[in-house]
């Protein structure tokens, strides 16, 4: 598998001019994650107290992977209902642990599409996984969603 | 050194070495972080498990005492290995970690509210932890020294702070840093904790793979580290101390053959080692320590520390050629170990990681269990390639050309 498969670029384009990035008021719920073994860390602010996520603002230092979809998560989350974003969060996770050979849906999965190739990298899918499980773990807090049980992609 | 340092020779018992990835030979530049396994060590360890197996000192058949033999034969070469005055002061643990671990518990026991233990901010993980936890039970204080902009300790900050005192009781460094390659003054930093009492401990895990130890001349009062890095199997780990103090001091974990007589009341315990040694010990890796010892010693420890002058030189000046590319570290081989950190502008280095990795060249992206010392560069995460008694030219050359291609890649150019 050729590496440069997986550096899409969208994944490229997110990384070097990240969207919605930088903390922001009002917010419901704050959480930071991070991933031990490489260092990532991400804090993320959630606003979300009428069924829809209102905003997502976050500042975050890692690698391409987890910023490009820390960037994307927030271009495809912001507006949408709670509901269907803990949805899509079963959408992404799913393509993630696919191994990449899965044939996850391109309109519905939108600019995060671009991460199908990181999944055939299993080193990486924390990485990608990473503001997905803070946005989750962000909703629990911030009250907008009943308590989930933890996340899959933390049992290792 | 005495005889020539025969490179490709030496390579010749690392099979791994002539594995292809993803279509280009590997550069394996992460003996930092595990070194590979020469034929000889595999063959030691394959003969203990084929023909002699069994457990030690409590099995008293021919295969136990064996065994016995073949683990306490391994304990007299590390001895010897590192200029201890006896077998007797070398106790096996399963790792550097779990040697440090002894080390802050045994000694950490004696520590009261108001004594100070003194470790610096270049220390890995493993030798900040388990002093941070001791201290906290204690209510010690944990101190340490700072690192200077050219990634020295900061010698002159800790006297002005007057770091060591009579209040320090420990003072724990390392001998080589794992990121920066720094080569620390310990046996002068020793001589000023011992005249305050203090017992000096050094973490040797990067040090005793590199260069000819001889724990007098370090001035340790003891020395912990690995031998998976040394080519030995991973399990197996050292703690050496001067026998007057292990035998001071209490033990760690309690079990099967560190007592001398188990009471329901309460029990006695063996003399050192075997006190810090509770349950069966690691025996098939410690068999394979003493083969990587022989091996290592059969190269010639002034030959290998030569080889790696040399190609840590050479890297430092292939990579320091390349724009965009900081070397975190000495810059120059002025006493430096064989690790060479450094950043890419623009990739992190998990990216830089994957990439090289694409090229065959195996490095560690990451904080490399020392995240205070990146804090205190401003930057979260480096990349490091390292040096192996085994490294040759050619790697190095491959991971320039990596480094490049990376560097390219990420700027939108090359694509």
């Amino acid at each position: 598998m050729d590496v440069t498969q997986m550096y899409q670029d969208i994944i490229l384009d997110h990384y070097r001019e990240k969207h919605h990035a930088g903390l922001r008021e009002p917010f419901d719920a704050e959480v930071h994650h991070v991933n031990p073994s490489c260092g990532d860390e991400l804090t993320l602010r959630v606003k979300a107290d009428d069924g829809s996520v209102q905003d997502v603002s976050y500042e975050g230092d890692g690698c391409s992977i987890s910023q490009a979809s820390t960037s994307i998560l927030a271009d495809l989350v912001i507006g949408r209902s709670v509901e269907d974003t803990l949805a899509l969060y079963d959408d992404f996770r799913t393509m993630m642990e696919s191994g990449g050979v899965g044939t996850p849906d391109e309109d519905r999965l939108e600019d995060a599409i671009a991460f199908q190739g990181v999944a055939m990298f299993p080193g990486r899918v924390k990485c990608a996984m990473l503001a997905w499980s803070a946005l989750r773990d962000a909703l629990m807090r911030s009250g907008a969603v009943s308590n989930l049980g933890p996340d899959r992609s933390d049992d290792e | 050194m005495p005889e020539r340092y025969d490179v490709e020779a030496i390579r010749a018992d690392y099979p791994i070495l002539s594995r292809m990835i993803g279509g280009y030979p590997l550069a394996y530049l992460d003996s930092a972080n595990t070194a590979q396994r020469p034929k000889p060590v595999i063959d030691a360890v394959a003969d203990f498990a084929f023909n002699h197996n069994a457990n030690v000192a409590r099995a008293m058949h021919t295969l136990g005492v064996e065994a016995t033999a073949a683990y306490e034969g391994a304990r007299a070469k590390v001895a010897g290995f590192i200029g201890a005055a006896s077998p007797r002061e070398v106790v096996f643990t399963k790792n550097a970690s779990e040697a440090l671990n002894l080390a802050a518990n045994t000694l950490g026991a004696s520590l009261k509210p108001g004594d100070e233990v003194v470790i610096s901010v270049m220390e890995h993980h493993s030798n900040i932890v388990p002093w941070q936890m001791v201290c906290e039970r204690a209510g010690a204080k944990l101190r340490w020294f700072d690192v200077t902009d050219d990634y020295h300790l900061d010698l002159a900050k800790a006297e002005a702070e007057n770091l060591i005192n009579e209040h320090t009781k420990v003072v724990s460094l390392a001998w080589v840093s794992n990121v920066l390659g720094t080569v620390n003054p310990v046996a002068e930093i020793a001589g000023q904790a011992q005249a305050v009492g203090a017992v000096m401990v050094v973490d040797g895990a990067q040090g005793v793979p590199q260069r000819p130890t001889d724990v007098a001349t370090l001035g340790a009062d003891m020395l912990a580290f690995t031998g998976h890095k040394l080519g030995a199997p991973t399990g197996v780990g050292v703690l050496w101390g001067r026998y007057a103090l292990l035998e001071s001091l209490p033990p760690f974990l309690g079990g099967g053959e560190m007592i001398e007589i188990v009471r329901m009341e309460s029990s006695s315990y063996a003399a050192p080692p075997a006190r810090f040694e509770a349950g069966t010990p690691p025996i098939m890796q410690a068999v394979g320590l003493g083969a990587a010892i022989d091996y290592m010693t059969g190269l010639g420890m002034d030959g290998i520390a030569a080889h790696e002058k040399e190609l840590t030189s050479y890297a430092l000046q292939r990579l320091g050629a390349i724009d965009g590319v900081r070397i975190l570290g000495p810059q120059s081989y002025d006493d430096r170990g064989g690790a060479i950190a450094f950043t890419i502008d623009g990739v992190h280095p998990h990216d830089i990681m994957q990439m090289l990795d694409a090229r065959g060249v195996a490095v560690r992206g990451g904080h490399h269990c020392a995240r205070p010392l990146h804090e205190r560069f401003g930057i979260t995460a480096s990349t490091r390639a390292s040096i192996g008694v085994y490294t040759v030219e050619r790697e190095i050359d491959q991971l320039a050309d990596a480094v490049v291609w990376t560097r390219d890649f990420f700027a939108g150019k090359g694509r």
